[in-house]
C-alpha cells in the first residue's frame, strides 16, 4: 500500500507533486501520505475545511462568529483560515477573537501576547474574559488552594462558562473552536474508557449546544493535528506552543499517546474513530441527563446549581472538595439513592482533565 | 499518567472502598471484589476468606489483588455463578441442544470447557437418577482449530499440541465428548486443490498486517461454523472474556466499525448459521488464568506469532490501562453494552413445546430489546458484520463479479487490495463458502422483503434474478 509507494519515491530522488504534477514534492501529507508541494497542500487543506463548512452548513451570511483564541496553533490557524475563506468564498461573516485568561502566570500571560499580536495580524477584534473578573479567582489561586489534583476540573468548567459569557458580551451568534480530528478521536476514546455514554453520544457532533446559550461548532473536526502544525509551520504563523503547566497528569494523555502510535501504523484510523463515534447508537433506555437552569446564576445545568456555581461555592467557603466526588455537596441534599447509575450523576462528575463538550 | 482526580466517577482513580461501593451497582460484570460490602474491611487482617469467612484465602497479602482474599471455593463458585447466570438467562443451552465448545488451548476456553463439563456431568447424573428419563442431556463436542500451517510450525510440535488437547478432552469424561481437530485450511472444500497452498497465497495477497490477522480470525470462525454444521451441533460456545471483548471494542472503534460493534459484544450472536454464545462474557482474563492455576486446569501453549499492527497496539494499550485501574476492562465493556444490540443478538424464542416451559419463560424475560422490528441488515461477506447505511451507499461492490459480495469499508480497506484487478484475483483465493453464505443471507433477506410487499405485487413474472 502506501509503504511501497514511499519506498519507490525515496529511490527515485526528486519527485513531482502528485496533485499538480508540476512542482517538486516537499512534504508528505499526514492524512493521506500523498507527496505534494506546498501550494497544493495549502489548497487541499483550505478546500477540505471549506467543504466541511459548506456540507455541514456551519455558518449563515451575516452571522457574527467568535473564534475561541488561546494563542495556540489550533486557534491561530483557525483564525487565519477562517478569515481567508470568509474573504475567498464570501461567507459574509463578522469574525471576532475571544480569549480566556485563566490567570496562569508564565503560561497564559505569554499566550495572550500571541493573541494580541493575532488581533493586529489578522485584523480581527479581540475580547479577553478573565476568571478573575468572572469568578473572582485565578487558576494560580485555585491551585494554591486545592493543589494539583482536580485543577483541570475547575479550569474546564470555568472556561466553558467564560466562553459563553464572552460570546454573549460580544453579541455573537456562534462560537467556533479549534478542536481538531485528533482531539475528537481522543474524546471518543476517553468516553469509551470512562463509561460516559451521555458524552459519547454528543462528542462527535460538529455543532453542539444549539438549544443552549451559544451554539458551538468545530470546523476542524476532520482536520489532522499534524496538518495544522504543518500549515502553521509553512505559513510561518505566529503561535504559542507550550503545554499548560498544571496539566501533566491529565488522563487524556493515555489516549493521546495511543492515538499517536496508531497514526504511525494507519493514518486514517483517526478519522475511523470519529466515524465509529458517529455510528454508535445509544440505547434509549439509558437514562440521560435532563436540561434545566441553575438556580443561582441561570446558566444551563442538569442539576439545581450549575457545576461552576458548585465549585465556586466550594472555593469561597474553603471547601475545595465541594462538587468533586460523588454524593456530597449542594446538589444531593435530597438524599438521592447513591446506587443509581443514571446519567444525571455522570454529568455532575465526569469532568476530569478535559474540555467539556 | 494517572488521572489526578479522586473526583472522577469513571473509575480511573478511586480508593479501594469507593471502588467496591461503586461496583455494587453493576450486575456481575466486575471482578469478585465487587460483591462484597464495605464492612469487610474489618476482616482484611483476620486472614479468612472475605465471603464465607471460614476458609483460608488464596493469599493473605495483597499479591493476587482483590480476588486473592477469597478462598478457592468462593472464588471458583463466583466464576461458575457468572457462567451459569449467563447460560440460564440467555437460554444458551437447552436439554435438546448440541453444543460445540471452541477450545484454543488458552485459559479462557479451558475454563469454558471445564464449566461446560461440570454442567454436562451434572445433567448426566440427573438423567441417570431420574426414573422416567424425561430430561435429555445436551450434547457436547470440542473443536480445536489447528493453524499450524499458517505459522509454519514443525509437525512434531503440532503433534504434541494435538496430543495434549486430546488428553485434556479425554479426561473430561464421563460423559464423553467428541473432539474435532480442525485444520484451518479446511475452510476450502477438499475438491478445490491443496488448501494449505491456497491459504498461504491468500494471506500473502493481503498487504496490511492487521488485515491479515483479522482475515485469519474470520476464517477461523468459518472453520468452526463448518465443523459445527457438518456434525449436527446447534450451538457454538466461545470462551471470550471481558478482557478480550474490551480489546475488541477499542480495535473495532479504531477500524471504523462503530456501527457493527454491538453485534460482537453480547452474550448471544445468532447471525451465524450456528448461533455463537459467550458464557464467560462477565469474567476477567486474570480471574480465569488464576482459576486454571489454582485448580490445575491444564492449558496448551500455542505457537503463534505475536499480534502486530493495530490489534497488538490495542492489546498493549488495554494492558496498560488495566494496570493503572483494574476496573478499566469492565468499564469499557459496560460502555459497549449500552449500545443498541441487533435483532440477532438473542436466541430465537422457542415455540417448540418440547422445550421446557421454564427455559422459554426465562428466555422471554432476559431477551434484550433491540430497535429492529424488521431484520433489514445486510452483512459484509468477509467478516459478516452488519453494514451501515453509509457503508452500503459508498460501496463499489456492485461492479464486483459476484453480485452478493457486499463488503464493509473496514474489510475493503485492510483486506481487499487497492487496485480493482487484484481484487478479482483475491476473490479467487477466498473460500467458496464465504460467497455461498453471502448469497444465502441475501436470498433470505430478499425473500423476507418480498413477503412484506407480497400483497402489492401484481405481475407473476417480474423475476429479475
Amino acid at each position: 500500500m502506501e509503504e511501497s509507494a514511499d519506498g519507490k519515491a525515496k529511490k527515485a530522488g526528486a519527485r513531482l507533486c502528485c496533485l499538480c504534477h508540476q512542482k517538486k514534492a516537499v512534504l508528505k501529507r499526514p492524512k493521506t501520505l500523498e507527496q505534494i508541494c506546498r501550494e497544493c497542500f495549502y489548497e487541499v487543506f483550505e478546500e477540505e475545511i471549506h467543504q466541511v463548512i459548506v456540507e455541514n452548513q456551519l455558518f449563515k451570511p451575516g452571522e457574527r462568529i467568535a473564534l475561541g483564541a488561546s494563542g495556540g496553533k489550533d486557534s491561530t490557524v483557525l483564525a487565519y483560515v477562517l478569515s481567508e475563506l470568509n474573504r475567498r468564498h464570501n461567507y459574509g461573516l463578522d469574525l471576532f477573537l475571544l480569549s480566556v485568561d485563566e490567570g496562569i502566570t508564565g503560561y497564559r500571560d505569554d499566550s495572550l501576547e500571541t493573541v494580541k499580536r493575532n488581533e493586529i495580524q489578522y485584523g480581527l477584534p479581540l475580547k479577553i474574559v478573565s476568571y478573575k473578573d468572572l469568578y473572582g479567582w485565578t487558576m494560580d489561586e485555585i491551585v494554591k488552594m486545592i493543589g494539583l489534583k482536580n485543577n483541570c476540573t475547575f479550569c474546564g468548567v470555568f472556561r466553558r462558562q467564560a466562553l459563553d459569557r464572552g460570546a454573549a458580551l460580544l453579541k455573537v451568534d456562534k462560537l467556533a473552536t479549534g478542536h481538531n480530528a485528533d482531539d475528537i478521536a481522543e474524546t471518543v476514546l476517553l468516553n469509551i474508557l470512562r463509561g460516559d455514554i451521555a458524552r459519547l453520544s454528543r462528542c462527535t457532533s460538529i455543532v453542539t449546544g444549539e438549544d443552549g446559550p451559544i451554539p458551538r461548532c468545530k470546523p476542524f473536526k476532520y482536520t489532522y493535528e499534524k496538518e495544522i502544525v504543518m500549515y502553521a509551520y509553512f505559513k510561518r504563523l505566529d503561535y504559542f506552543s507550550t503545554e499548560c503547566i498544571y496539566s501533566p497528569n491529565a488522563y487524556r494523555g493515555f489516549a493521546r499517546e495511543f492515538i499517536k502510535d496508531l497514526e504511525r501504523i494507519r493514518p486514517r484510523a483517526i478519522l475511523d474513530i470519529i466515524k465509529s463515534g458517529e455510528n454508535f447508537r445509544i440505547s434509549t433506555s439509558t437514562k440521560m441527563p435532563e436540561q434545566g437552569t441553575c438556580e443561582r446564576c441561570g446558566y444551563i445545568s442538569s442539576q439545581k446549581w450549575c457545576k461552576a456555581c458548585v465549585l465556586l461555592e466550594g472555593l469561597n467557603r474553603g471547601l475545595p472538595k465541594l462538587g468533586i466526588g460523588r454524593t456530597r455537596g449542594l446538589n444531593n441534599d435530597d438524599k438521592k439513592d447513591t446506587k443509581k447509575t443514571n446519567g444525571t450523576k455522570s454529568i455532575e462528575s465526569k469532568q476530569c482533565g478535559t474540555l467539556d463538550f | 499518567m494517572a488521572c489526578s482526580a479522586s473526583a472522577c466517577q469513571s473509575n480511573c482513580y478511586k480508593t479501594q472502598q469507593e471502588e467496591e461501593e461503586d461496583v455494587k451497582d453493576n450486575n456481575n460484570t466486575n471482578s469478585f471484589a465487587a460483591n462484597i460490602s464495605s464492612s469487610n474491611n474489618n476482616n482484611s487482617n483476620s486472614g479468612l476468606c472475605l465471603k464465607c469467612k471460614a476458609n483460608k484465602p488464596i493469599s493473605s497479602n495483597s499479591d493476587g489483588g482483590d480476588d486473592a482474599r477469597f478462598c478457592i471455593d468462593c472464588f471458583r463458585g463466583n466464576l461458575f455463578g457468572k457462567f451459569r447466570f449467563a447460560v440460564n438467562s440467555n437460554a444458551m443451552i437447552a436439554p435438546t441442544d448440541n453444543v460445540l465448545v471452541a477450545f484454543s488451548g488458552g485459559p479462557s476456553s479451558r475454563v469454558a470447557l471445564q464449566f461446560v463439563h461440570e454442567m454436562h456431568s451434572k445433567a448426566q447424573k440427573n438423567f441417570d437418577a431420574c426414573r422416567d428419563r424425561s430430561l435429555p442431556v445436551f450434547g457436547v463436542g470440542v473443536a480445536f482449530v489447528d493453524e499450524s500451517s499458517v505459522y509454519s510450525v514443525p509437525s512434531n510440535e503440532t503433534d504434541k499440541v494435538i496430543g495434549d488437547v486430546r488428553l485434556i478432552v479425554e479426561n473430561l469424561a464421563p460423559p464423553s465428548k467428541e473432539l474435532y481437530i480442525v485444520p484451518i485450511e479446511s475452510v476450502y472444500s477438499s475438491d478445490s486443490g491443496d488448501g494449505r497452498v491456497r491459504l498461504k497465497k491468500l494471506l500473502d495477497a493481503v498487504s496490511d498486517a492487521t488485515g491479515r490477522e483479522d482475515l485469519l480470525l474470520h476464517l477461523r470462525m468459518l472453520a468452526l461454523q463448518k465443523v459445527a454444521s457438518q456434525n449436527g451441533y446447534n450451538r457454538l460456545l466461545l470462551g471470550s472474556c471481558v478482557s478480550r471483548i474490551a480489546c475488541h471494542v477499542l480495535s473495532a472503534t479504531v477500524k471504523g466499525q462503530g456501527y457493527s460493534l454491538p453485534a460482537d459484544v453480547q452474550y448471544v450472536d445468532a447471525r451465524w448459521e450456528i448461533p455463537v454464545v459467550l458464557p464467560l462474557r462477565d469474567c476477567l482474563a486474570k480471574e480465569l488464568t488464576m482459576l486454571c492455576r489454582l485448580d490445575g486446569l491444564k492449558t496448551v501453549e500455542l505457537i503463534r506469532s505475536p499480534c502486530t499492527g493495530i490489534n497488538g497496539l490495542v492489546s498493549s494499550f488495554v494492558t496498560l490501562l488495566q494496570e493503572e485501574n483494574p476496573s478499566r476492562e469492565c468499564t469499557i465493556m459496560r460502555t459497549a453494552g449500552k449500545l443498541i444490540p441487533f435483532h440477532f443478538n438473542k436466541i430465537e424464542e422457542i415455540d417448540d413445546s418440547n422445550v421446557l416451559l421454564a427455559t422459554r419463560r426465562r428466555q422471554k424475560r432476559y431477551n434484550l430489546k433491540s430497535n429492529e422490528s424488521f431484520s433489514s441488515e445486510s452483512f459484509c461477506f468477509i467478516c459478516n458484520s452488519p453494514l451501515s447505511r453509509s457503508d452500503l451507499l459508498s460501496l463499489k461492490n456492485l461492479e464486483s463479479h459476484k453480485t452478493s459480495s457486499v463488503c464493509c469499508s473496514s474489510c475493503q480497506f485492510q483486506i481487499l487490495p487497492q487496485d480493482p484487478s487484484s481484487v478479482n484475483e483475491l476473490y479467487t483465493l477466498l473460500p467458496e463458502q464465504l460467497f455461498a453464505r453471502a448469497k444465502h443471507d441475501n436470498l433470505d433477506h430478499y425473500s423476507a422483503l418480498r413477503e412484506q410487499i407480497q400483497d402489492c405485487l401484481l405481475s407473476e413474472g417480474e423475476d429479475e434474478t
